[in-house]
Formats: structure tokens, sequence, C-alpha cells
């Protein structure tokens, strides 16, 4: 599903980021990014979610090289992915229902499945009764929860998380590895990027471990 | 979590995952009609919510609008400016009397027989014959030397013939021409005609309306320009929403489309407030304009802007907007990547 080919990233400013990084993610496969800060796993995320290409190696995602796609064609391929950041990045303007409705009005749902799909995403993330909420008024564990009911409500095949836990307490965060799992069991490969050293040895799934850009384990 | 153990868990999504792959098809596949409507709603969407963020803080665009009203109302002002002055140039040129002052020694049996040749000229609608006895009673009524003419012998007052020309022929070269084959008949003395007047006026107007125009333009530039940059701040400040949006895979027309329609809006708004100044102006200046033509014995009546003009204003003020906001956005859109750094390729 996400194939890295001896990929490498390098800026004139830092130099190489990543260097000949090679791992192939399995349709269905839940994978943990790991590493200390500024080993790469920013830069790696950037490159799965389109945001930016590779100085040399080819990233291909779902049978599509991603160094080759056309300009027009990256909002399609980021519809493919959900992506849940450290940060939340939600809109704080908009409620709770609106942010994660977003990814369903942007590829054209009617106003009933919307609804449907935004109450049950809700639902999953344990958050029923707050859609008319705005962010603002949510604690940083509920707020990254809105940020997980977004990356899902799409239902893609694919699932980027980069540290969805850093907010949550033990308990919620067990019951977002669950949803992850549930996701997992679907077919919908899942990559979490974590520096919680606890939650990855107590789930027993693969772990990709970059050290100052170069990939030490997989 | 809700589901009393995975596997219940599991076949709800595995459920819903159906469902969506159906719904996949759907919105991606052939169904036209679908797609019409998802498309449909897409544009009604941005085009409330485009009115509703002006609605919710009006304060931030007031000014703005403010200053578009002024500047699209001056423009539709000079317009009707224009028209009205037309209309009083029509309404003059139509009262445009030639008169032939005939020589002293013609007959009256001789002026009536030129006056019927002339009546045939097919650029005359009508010739009216004022004899020396008419001219000197009109004279004594109106010129306030009545007893001055009973002082002489002789009517020395010619016989007149008030040539009207066709309606259609407010040309001055045509009148001109006219003028000049009537110079040429042996009875005719003198031509008179207020050609001089009629220039005048003419080109008072032409300078008018050129002035007008350019103006218009320049405002027009103006009101570009000023929905532009608010367009352009208006991104600005929703930076970080642009930024969102594209990265949940929105495409670069749907990031647009607010945008689009709340140039739109402004455009629309402040030619409805356009509209407003103006024909209050114009309602204040009627009552003084009506009196001043009264005063000249004019009938003239103040136009006002047309159900035509009216629509016009407001199509083109919309569509400025629209074209303004598109020009900043795709521009900004150009350069607006989500790249940060630059990549050194390898």
């Amino acid at each position: 599903m996400i194939n890295f080919d001896s990929v490498t990233m390098r800026y004139p400013e830092t130099g190489d980021v990543l260097r000949n990084v090679s791992f192939h993610l399995q349709k269905g496969e839940i994978t943990f990014l790991t590493g200390h800060s500024g080993a790469g796993k920013s830069t790696l995320l950037r490159l799965i979610t389109a945001m930016e290409r590779s100085s040399r190696g080819r990233v291909i995602l779902d049978g599509q090289d991603l160094g080759l796609a056309k300009e027009h064609q990256l909002p399609f391929i980021r519809r493919k992915m959900g992506v849940i950041y450290q940060d939340y990045k939600l809109l704080y303007d908009r409620t709770v229902f609106d942010n994660v409705a977003l990814p369903l009005v942007i590829a054209g749902y009617g106003h009933y499945e919307v609804t449907r799909r935004v109450r049950a995403a809700l639902d999953k993330v344990n958050l029923t009764g707050k859609e008319k909420k705005y962010p603002l008024a949510l604690s940083g564990g509920e707020q990254q929860r809105v940020g997980i009911a977004r990356a899902v409500v799409n239902k893609p095949p694919i699932i980027i998380a980069d540290e969805p836990t850093g907010n949550l307490d033990p308990e919620l965060s067990a019951e977002i590895m669950l949803l992850f799992e549930q996701f997992q069991q679907v077919g919908v490969t899942v990559l979490i990027a974590s520096h919680d050293i606890s939650l990855i040895t107590q789930l027993n799934h693969r772990v990709l471990k970059l050290d100052h850009g170069q990939l030490v384990a997989s | 979590m809700k589901y009393r153990n995975k596997n219940q868990a599991r076949n709800n999504v595995q459920d819903s995952s159906a469902k969506q792959a159906n719904r996949q098809t759907k919105v991606a596949g052939g169904n036209f009609v679908d797609k019409l409507h998802a498309y449909r709603d897409q544009h009604a969407h941005a085009l409330f919510s485009s009115l509703g963020r002006i609605v919710a803080a009006p304060f931030n665009l007031i000014m703005t609008i403010s200053v578009l009203a002024i500047a699209i109302s001056f423009v539709s002002g000079f317009y009707i400016l224009e028209v009205n002055i037309q209309q009083l140039a029509v309404h003059i040129e139509a009262n445009n009397q030639i008169s032939l002052f005939l020589r002293d020694d013609v007959s009256e049996a001789h002026a009536n027989k030129l006056a019927e040749s002339i009546r045939k000229n097919s650029n005359v609608q009508n010739v009216k014959l004022i004899t020396k006895e008419e001219a000197a009673t009109e004279f004594q009524t109106y010129s306030g030397f009545g007893s001055a003419i009973n002082e002489l012998e002789k009517n020395p007052l010619p016989i007149v013939l008030q040539v009207l020309p066709k309606k259609n022929l407010d040309d001055i070269h045509e009148l001109e021409a006219l003028q000049k084959e009537f110079q040429q008949s042996p009875e005719v003395d003198v031509v008179q005609i207020d050609l001089q007047w009629i220039e005048r006026l003419q080109s008072i107007t032409n300078v008018v309306k050129l002035f007008a125009n350019m103006l218009s333009i320049l405002l027009g530039v103006a009101v570009l320009v000023i929905i532009g940059n608010t367009v352009r701040l208006e991104l600005h400040n929703r930076r970080e929403e642009v930024v969102i949006l594209k990265l949940v895979g929105a495409t670069n027309s749907f990031i647009q489309r607010p945008f689009l329609y709340a140039g739109f809006w402004i455009g629309f708004i402040s030619s409805i407030f356009a509209w407003f100044i103006v024909t209050v102006l114009m309602l204040i200046l009627r009552y003084s304009v009506e009196k001043l033509s009264s005063l000249y014995g004019g009938s003239f009546h103040m136009l006002f802007l047309s159900l035509t003009d009216t629509l016009t204003l407001i199509v083109v003020s919309s569509l400025l907007g629209v074209f303004a906001s598109w020009t900043v956005i795709s521009y900004q859109m150009h350069t607006t990547r989500l790249k940060k750094q630059k990549i050194l390729k390898v």
C-alpha cells in the first residue's frame, strides 16, 4: 500500500533529512514509526501525504508514484488517507460537526449522508453530543479526538497518525488504538508516528525506527 | 467504547465500509445526476456560507462596501447625467426651426407658392407662413417696442417662412445642407438657424461624455482593485483554513469557490447601495431641475435609472466582483504551495 524505494530527502539548509529509506507497508497492516526528535519522522509523513516530493527515490502510494503525480491529482491522492496531526489542524471558527464533515463535503456527499457519517465517527471517538461545540471549548484530548474523527469519517484505505495519543490519558489511548485495530481488520493500512514506547511495546505491531534519517529497524 | 466486543465493532465497521464502497462508486462513478447534485450542493454551500460570513461580521466589510458603493454610484451617476443631457439635446433639436426671411419685394401669393414647394421637400416636416401683418402683431405683443412700429410709415417686417425639419434630422450637417438649399432660392433673403447653439451644446455634451467615460473606466479599475485587495486580505486571514482544506484533499476550485462568491456578494451589495445613493440624490435634484426647466418654459422631465439600467448595474458590479477575486485568488493559489523549504534534487 505504501512503498518507499531508497528515498532520500535533502534540504539546502539542513542537508539529508532522510537517507536511502526503503520499506513496504502491506494493505491492512498497522505499523509504528518511531525515532528521536529530528530523526525524520515528520518529513517521512510529509512525503506520504504528498506535501513534498522526495529528492531521490520513489514514494509509491496505492500503486501511484507520488513523485510523478500532477499537481491537480494531489487532492484525490490525499483523499485516500485520513491524517491525524499532532497539532490537530482544526478550523476554530467552525463547529465540531463541520470540522468532521469537511472531508465528506469536499468529496461531494449529500447532506443526509454527511450527517449520518459524522454522527457515526463522533460516536466512535466518544464525542457524541459535542457536535455543536467549537473546538476551543473542548479539552486538548477532545480536540485530538475531533481530529481522529475527521481522519476516519471518509473511511479511507490509509490512516496516518502523527502522535495521535500525545494528549490522551492511557485509558483513552488504549481505546483509540483499539479503534485503529478495528480499521486494520477491515483492511485499512495504519501508520502511527509515536514516541510512546510503552504503547508501542504493549501492542505487538511492526515498528519502523528512524535514526538520523536512516531506517535502523523495520 | 460503545461496542460490547471487538466482533460487533468489526461487523459495524465492515457494514458501513460496504455501504461506503457503494456510495463511493456513486460519487466517483458514472452517475451524472448524483454528481450534478453534489456539485450544486457545493455551490449553494459556498454561496450562502460566504454571505453568512459577511452578515455575521458586517463591520469587517462595511468600509469596503461604502467605498465601492460611492465609486459605483459615481459611475452610474455619470451615466444618468449623460442620458439626461442626451434627452435635453434631443428636446432642443426637435424644436429646431429654420427661419426663411423673404425679400421685401416678394408678394404673399408668391410666398405661398414657395412654401408649397418647400413642403414637398422630403426633409421638411412642416412650413408655416407668417405674413407681414402677423409678424407686426407678434412684434407688438412680445417685443415691448410695440408703439415704435406704429410710428413707421411702412411695415418693415418681411414675410417669414418657418420651416420645421423632419424629426430624424438631428445631424448638424444635414441641417446645414438644408440651409444652403434654401439660401439658393432667389426669393430668400436670409436663412437663420441656431446652428451655433446646437453645435456648442453638442460639443459640450461630447466633452462631458468623454470625461464621464474616462472617469468611469478609472472608477471601474478602482472597484476591481478594492475588491481584489479585500479578497486578498480575506485569503490571508484564512490561510490556515486553506492549508487545512488542502490537507484533507480539497481541490483548488473547492478552496477558491467561497472567495469567488465573497467577491460576488461584495459587488452585488455595493451595487444595491450605489443604486440607492443615485436614486436619493436624483430625487433631491429633481425639484430644482424641473423648476429650472419650467422657468425656460420647457417640459423637461428628469430620467431615472430604468429597470434595465438597474439590472445592468447590479450584474456588471457582481461580475466585476467575481472577476477581481478570481484574478487575485488564482494568482495567490498559484504562489501558495504547501512546500515550506526548498528541496535539493540529488
